[in-house]
Formats: C-alpha cells, sequence, structure tokens
C-alpha cells in the first residue's frame, strides 16, 4: 500500500521528461523549422524547396500514426487529397480566400479520419491495404466526370485567383513546424509513452489503464491533419493540378519509406530520410530514372535485411539517444 | 481476515461461450480484501477463462461480476484498472521497446486513477530497481514476469488476478514469489490466484477453487481438495475415484 507520509511524485511527465522535451525543441526541432524558413534565400529553387517542406511535413505525419502506435497506413495520400481537393473546393466553387481553404483542408481530412477511424481495428498488412484501398477509393469519386461541377473530375483544377507562392511556402513550413513539435511532444509525455507501450502490447496497454480505442484514434486523426494541411499548402502552391497528382500514390509510398529510412518513432529519424532520399531522388532520379529505381530498390532490400529500424537504430543500438 | 466484512469480488453464475463451448458454465466466487483464493483445475477447465473475463479481456455471456459494490460486467480493461481491478498473465506481456522503468511509468501514470503511484518503490520491491534502464524485451522470462506484475501493482489495484506467476521459476525464486503475494494480501489486497504448481498453491491460498470443464467442483481449503472424491477422479481419473 502506498505510504500516505510520503510526497507523491509528480509521475512520468515529470521535470527529466519535461527537460528533454524543451532540449529537442531548442537542439533539433527550432534550427530545422528556421533553416526551412530561410531555405528560399539561399536557393532559388522554390519548387523544389516546397517539395522537400511538404515531404517533411508528410514524413513526420506518418511518424505520428506509423512511429508511435505500429499502423502503417499506405493510404496516406488519401488524406493528403483530401486536404488539396477541400482547398480546390472552398476557393473554385465557394470563392472563399485561402485562409477558409486551409480550415477546409484541415476539416476535411480530420472528417475522412473519422469516418476511415474503423480500419484501426484492423492490423498489420490488412490494415495497411485497406487505407489503400479507401484511399484509392476516395481518388475514383474526386475523379469521377459526374462530378465535373464540384471537383472539375478528371480535367483538374486551376486556382490561380489565390496563387502566393511565397505565402503557401511558409504556410507549409508551418505545418512542417507543427508536425515536428507533435512528434517532440509525443516523444516527451505520457501519452506518446503510452502509445509505444500500445504499440508493443494492446492488451496490457489497456490492462495498465490507457484507453488504447480513444489513444489511437487521436494519434490517427492527428496524423490525418498534418497530411490534410499538406495537402491544402500543395494546392496553393502548385495551383494547378490533376486528380492523379493530388492522390499520386507516390505521396505515400515516399512518405513511408523515408520515414523508415531514417527511423520511424525518432524526430530527426523521417528529416533523414527525406533529405538523404528525396535529394538522390532529385540528384539522379529526374536526368536518370533507371539507376535511381536501381539505387531505390537496393537501398530498400538493404535497409529492410540490414537495418529494420532505420538510420537511427545505428545510434540507439549502441546506447547514443537520438532526438 | 477481515472475512465478516462485504467480499470486494461478487462472481454469479458467470457464462462465457465461445461458439458452442461454455469456457465458464455458470461459476460463482467471492473474494474478501486480504484473501487469497487459488483457482485450480486441469487445463481447460476455465481458470484463465475467468481471470480474462473479470479483468475485461472478454465480455460475459451470463451471471455478473460485482466488484466494490459496482456492477462491472463487460467494462473495458482500462477503466477496470482505474477501478482497482489489475492482473499478470501467463505468458508475460511486457512493452518490450520500453525500458523497465518505462513499462511501469505508464501504468502508474494512467492505471491508478489519478493518485501518484511510487514507481521507484514498486521496481525496488520486485528487484528490478538496477534494470530500470533495460529494454524489457532483453530480461529474462523470470524478470519479465516480475515486470509483469510490477506493470499491475503499478496502478495500485485492490484486487489482483494472478495467472501462472510460478510457471518457470526456480524454487528461489518461487519462495520469494509466494511471500511478495502473501505480503500484498497482508496490505489488505485480494488476490485470485491461478495455479498448477499444488506447492505454490498450498503456501499462498487461504482456501481454493477446484473447477473443470466450466464449472466450480469444490471450494474449500487445499489440504481437503485432496481427499475430495470427485477432485481426484477429475485430476486422477474414474479407478482412483474410490
Amino acid at each position: 500500500m502506498p505510504d500516505r507520509a510520503e510526497p507523491p511524485r509528480a509521475g512520468i511527465a515529470s521535470s527529466p521528461m519535461r527537460a528533454r522535451g524543451w532540449r529537442d525543441l531548442a537542439f533539433a526541432g527550432a534550427p530545422l523549422v528556421v533553416l526551412a524558413a530561410i531555405a528560399p534565400a539561399l536557393y532559388g529553387n522554390q519548387l523544389l524547396l516546397f517539395n522537400f517542406v511538404t515531404f517533411l511535413a508528410l514524413a513526420q505525419g506518418l511518424n505520428v500514426i506509423y512511429g508511435f502506435t505500429g499502423y502503417l497506413p499506405f493510404g496516406y495520400v488519401g488524406f493528403f487529397g483530401a486536404g488539396a481537393y477541400g482547398f480546390a473546393i472552398t476557393v473554385m466553387d465557394f470563392h472563399l480566400g485561402p485562409g477558409a481553404g486551409m480550415a477546409v483542408a484541415a476539416a476535411a481530412s480530420v472528417v475522412l479520419g473519422m469516418i476511415l477511424s474503423p480500419l484501426l481495428r484492423l492490423s498489420g498488412a490488412y490494415f495497411a491495404i485497406a487505407s489503400l484501398a479507401a484511399a484509392q477509393a476516395l481518388y475514383d469519386i474526386v475523379s469521377n466526370p459526374a462530378l465535373d461541377d464540384v471537383t472539375k473530375g478528371p480535367y483538374g483544377v486551376s486556382l490561380s485567383s489565390v496563387f502566393a507562392p511565397d505565402l503557401s511556402y511558409n504556410v507549409a513550413v508551418g505545418i512542417f513546424a507543427f508536425a515536428t513539435l507533435l512528434v517532440i511532444w509525443l516523444r516527451n509525455a505520457r501519452f506518446g509513452l503510452a502509445l509505444r507501450a500500445m504499440r508493443d502490447d494492446p492488451v496490457s496497454a489497456a490492462m495498465a489503464g490507457f484507453p488504447i480505442v480513444r489513444g489511437r484514434t487521436i494519434a490517427w486523426l492527428l496524423s490525418a491533419l498534418i497530411a490534410g494541411l499538406a495537402g491544402g499548402a500543395y494546392a496553393w502552391h502548385i495551383s494547378v493540378f490533376y486528380p492523379e497528382t493530388a492522390f499520386d500514390i507516390s505521396f505515400s509510398i515516399f512518405a513511408v519509406v523515408f520515414t523508415l529510412f531514417g527511423g520511424a518513432a525518432t524526430l530527426l529519424g523521417p528529416v533523414c530520410g527525406v533529405v538523404l532520399l528525396y535529394g538522390l531522388y532529385n540528384a539522379i532520379g529526374i536526368t536518370v530514372p533507371q539507376y535511381f529505381q536501381l539505387i531505390y530498390g537496393l537501398l530498400i532490400m538493404a535497409l529492410v535485411l540490414f537495418l529494420p529500424d532505420g538510420l537511427a537504430s545505428l545510434l540507439t543500438r549502441r546506447g547514443i539517444r537520438v532526438p | 481476515m477481515s472475512r465478516d466484512a462485504a467480499p470486494i469480488l461478487e462472481v454469479t453464475a458467470l457464462v462465457k461461450r465461445f461458439g458452442g463451448f461454455r469456457a465458464l458454465d455458470g461459476v460463482s466466487l467471492s473474494l474478501h480484501p486480504g484473501e487469497v483464493l487459488g483457482l485450480v483445475g486441469p487445463n481447460g477447465s476455465g481458470k484463465t477463462t475467468c481471470i480474462n473475463v473479470i479483468s475485461g479481456l472478454y465480455r460475459p455471456d451470463g451471471g455478473s461480476i460485482h466488484f466494490a459494490g459496482h456492477d462491472i460486467g463487460g467494462l473495458a480493461s482500462h477503466a477496470l484498472a482505474r477501478l482497482g481491478i489489475n492482473r499478470t498473465f501467463q505468458s508475460p506481456h511486457c512493452f518490450l521497446s520500453l525500458t523497465v522503468a518505462e513499462n511501469v511509468a505508464v501504468a502508474a501514470a494512467y492505471g491508478n486513477g489519478g493518485e501518484a503511484a511510487d514507481s521507484d518503490r514498486v521496481l525496488a520491491e520486485l528487484d528490478l530497481a538496477r534494470l530500470a534502464d533495460r529494454p524489457a524485451g532483453e530480461l529474462n522470462s523470470a524478470e519479465q514476469k516480475r515486470l509483469d506484475l510490477a506493470r499491475a501493482l503499478a496502478t495500485g489495484p485492490k484486487l489482483l488476478l494472478v495467472d501462472e506467476l510460478a510457471a518457470g521459476l526456480n524454487p528461489t525464486e518461487l519462495g520469494a514469489m509466494a511471500e511478495r503475494l502473501r505480503a500484498l494480501a497482508a496490505g489488505g489486497m485480494a488476490l485470485l490466484v491461478v495455479e498448477h504448481l499444488m506447492g505454490f498453491i498450498d503456501k499462498v491460498t487461504d482456501r481454493v477453487i477446484v473447477m473443470n470443464a466450466g464449472r466450480e467442483i469444490f471450494e474449500g481449503r487445499l489440504a481437503e481438495a485432496t481427499r475430495d472424491p470427485t477432485v481426484v477422479q477429475v485430476f486422477l481419473g474414474r479407478r482412483h475415484g474410490g
């Protein structure tokens, strides 16, 4: 029985954990976001930088659901597409500004996440496949010529009236900052710890008092929200796109591969994955795609065989903490 | 022993079906604070199912479960943990990628109904303090069993369901575990212990219920159970039944 005379301890979100969170923010999170914000002043290709920031946000968003709960949504692009079309429909059909567009992008992805939350009852490959099918279904609805009046169907949308490349770039950086904060919080708060406990053993996590259905739904909706916001900013920035652009499965695959390559459930792992692999993709993937695909394939094989927990595990398995 | 006080757990005519199979076929039992009740019986007699239903892993198909006055049949595990019911698992369910300290911290943070539990003391009591920073996946099976118990204790339970905690422990560890469980009972906790090792049951329990095919066939002291003809028949076969 607990001894009442002893001073109660603060529990898990106690000062060492909180201090660690502030350290991660000061020395890893904040510098990354600042770097992303000033990058256009250092390098001229803003669209390329925008794509980098989009993938950084998407990789961290996927990290929230995969890294902390173990659910791997191959249909993650569905939230991205929902955000992009939420933005487009608001601007195109309702003639509202980009602020309203971003709000609708966020709402669309969260509502889609709620609709798809029963998928969380599945696990492993079944969940991955079901989420992919859901994203495909949404693509088929959006691109259906019968919805020409609403979504412009397969003919694509043009949002030139609100085109603002600098502002939309900064909004994307803001979304990346939000995703970064979220991952730092999850890594250093008791909620994230409980999610990782649930990833290891849901039965035991429930017995530890953690409401597992609510916990995984919150992680799922937060992850969906990041992708939806990223999709909204993407629609705003590129301003002309087709359903197959916004629902391109490459968004899912890249986000998954970048996150796994760098190391899920860490802050820096997915960032390293994006910088190295998306950098490689841009260096050789566009000029000599066949070499790129060869290298990519070999990399993924090597990763699965030798480093299933990503680059970060090179350090963590030696007892070095990676932010 | 406060046998005259109200029971903390009262299970009445509990039924659990899996398809056409009645794993629990009308089990009733009651347990007082500070009491250790043993649940014994052959494999498949429904002991673990009984614990799984009381701890919210399965919904009961009939009967009722009352805990400290609340009807708790069908409540989710996390709600039961917060009410003060916890359990260990036959094969330990640790959070393998988390450290030992984190394993206990999760339970202390979420399972204790808002009260701050002393994780350090739980770790020390179960001889896990020196392993606190090791990932649970690196522990051996005896250590994982102790960690499973530590996770349960960190929620500050009033009722602890213990499922084959002794299996696989060496004689020294067995003795220490028996003393630990007795100490918990002495502190007012009610314990329901499922176990095959009769020596352990004898040391730990105040009374036993013998189950067979989802029903209770004997209730009383273990020494009396070994003289009961029905019990002997179930365990050893008809010829020994006398």
